[in-house]
């Protein structure tokens, strides 16, 4: 594993992309318009419509800051063009991005108007896309990729095959100096202790536990039933889980046999060091990728069982499924079929070697299957209402 | 080949990783000691659905992991499917 090399993009702040996006990055939901006319009018740019941004506060409004800013400082985006509808957060957000070093401007479309403001948008989109397209690839560090994990649609083959699989590239990756981070909190229930006995020091299992208590909180004082059919889904349940229990243990077997969790994130914040990491997320699945591309996350690992079909606009999901079904059924959808391991005819550590090897190749540049099939889910996770 | 997986030794139902027809004699193994063991289905199993490993009365715990994933709300009996009919959450009721 210490000797996987990839070819990447490294950035002005020395980390590593895999991809080279010039993203057109609304502040709010009324700018989108404007964003998405820059997008058609330069080839090569890409828009992030969403549908918030406007009158939100206190931690609901930092979250937001935090994951628009985290987007456009992603490693796998090269060059960042800002609209809002004002100058004040456009700035707050032009001057975050611009931490990392990377080409970043913003515009502000009040007191000039949508058509003015595309047309100056899209000469400097148009600059940031000519230069982009020059970076050259380099020999990089398998070990320097930071990696996210979530599974979705889950079924019992992905508590067998798929989540360990990804739980053994955990192990290899952390055991190189690798940086990896999971999280689902609620999806954690049922199989709490076994995320707080990987802790590795007490700090890091107290932060857990009070994030994992306050969910809980949160579901029992918002629910109005079992939350069967939410979790688990209408799909997991057709693929067998039975029980939020279930589910979560299957789901925990993502975290590897060997390794510790060295601290606990707040939703979309940048870990500060190598290691696995745990980030305060929802269980669905757009959502809490958009919160690991802002957390500056550069691949995700996304084992499924009935077939979850979804992508991130900049953070490929390389999909892996062990349900000999889904994975013919939905061959479409699968990078990578790990089936063989209900019959024994592949162990773990073998499918952790494949699993190695697609994240190589998709580092390099191959396509996934959400990527070419066009998965572009942007997904802003909200805390409360607005103002 | 096999048609139904046990995670460790102490779980009490297994999970069919083949449609299983009612009626057929099963072969299954453990994956934390890969002994191998044997179960008759009763009822139909669909892949990925769970087969009772032992005779199960209500308020009775299902084991799987090692540990509990819920409450039995209607009897089983070995060879049975369990899912959502017959066995509830414990954490959300």
């Amino acid at each position: 594993m210490a000797s996987r090399k990839i070819w990447a993009y490294r950035r002005e702040n020395g980390r590593v992309g895999i991809r080279n996006y010039v993203v057109i990055l609304p502040v709010d939901d009324i700018s989108n318009a404007a964003c998405e006319a820059v997008a058609h009018n330069i080839q090569g740019t890409l828009a992030l419509p969403h549908a918030y941004g406007r009158l939100q506060f206190g931690e609901d409004l930092e979250l937001f800051f935090r994951t628009m800013i985290g987007t456009g400082s992603n490693p796998n985006v090269a060059a960042a063009v800002v609209i809002g509808i004002e100058d004040g957060w456009t700035r707050r957000i032009v001057d975050g991005i611009g931490k990392t070093g990377k080409p970043v401007a913003g515009f502000a479309i009040e007191g000039k108007g949508q058509i003015r403001t595309v047309a100056e948008a899209s000469y400097r989109a148009k600059e940031f896309v000519q230069w982009a397209t020059e970076l050259q690839r380099a020999e990089c560090d398998f070990s320097e990729l930071y990696i996210s994990v979530k599974c979705g649609e889950s079924d019992t083959t992905t508590g067998l095959a798929s989540c360990p699989t990804v739980g053994n590239v955990i192990d290899k990756h952390c055991a190189s100096n690798g940086t990896a981070s999971f999280g689902e909190t609620t999806e954690l229930t049922g199989a709490e202790h076994i995320v707080a006995a990987k802790a590795a020091n007490d700090q890091a299992r107290k932060q857990f536990m009070v994030v994992f208590d306050d969910y809980q909180q949160l579901v029992m004082n918002q629910k109005t039933d079992d939350l069967s059919e939410s979790q688990p889904t209408k799909g997991n349940i057709a693929g067998g889980l039975t029980t939020i229990e279930e589910k979560a243990l299957g789901n925990v077997e993502k975290l590897g046999k060997k390794t510790k969790f060295v601290g606990c994130l707040k939703p979309a914040e940048a870990p500060t060091g190598r290691g696995l990491w745990f980030m305060d997320t929802s269980s669905a699945a757009a959502e809490a990728v958009t919160l690991w591309a802002a957390s500056g996350a550069v691949v995700h690992l996304f084992p499924t069982g009935q077939g979850n079909v979804i992508g991130n606009p900049i953070e490929p999901v390389i999909k892996l499924s062990g349900n000999p079904k889904t994975v013919k059924a939905m061959a479409e959808h699968i990078d990578l079929d790990v089936s063989s391991i209900l019959q024994g005819e592949m162990t773990l550590d073998q499918a952790g070697d494949a699993l190695v090897d697609m994240i190589v190749r998709t580092a390099n540049g191959r396509f996934t299957a959400a990527e070419a099939l066009g998965h572009k889910e942007f997904v802003l996770t909200k805390l409360y209402r607005s103002a | 080949m096999i048609q139904f997986l046990v995670h460790d030794p102490k779980d009490d139902v297994g999970v069919a990783v083949v449609d299983i027809e009612s009626g057929t004699q099963c072969s299954g193994r453990i994956l934390a000691n890969n002994q191998m063991v044997g179960a008759a289905a009763i009822e139909a199993i669909p892949l990925g659905h769970k087969m009772a490993l032992r005779d199960f009365a209500v308020g009775d715990t299902v084991t799987k992991y090692d540990c509990p994933i819920g409450k039995v709300v209607k009897p089983i009996k070995a060879g049975q499917w369990v899912h959502v009919h017959n066995l509830k959450t414990k954490r959300w009721a």
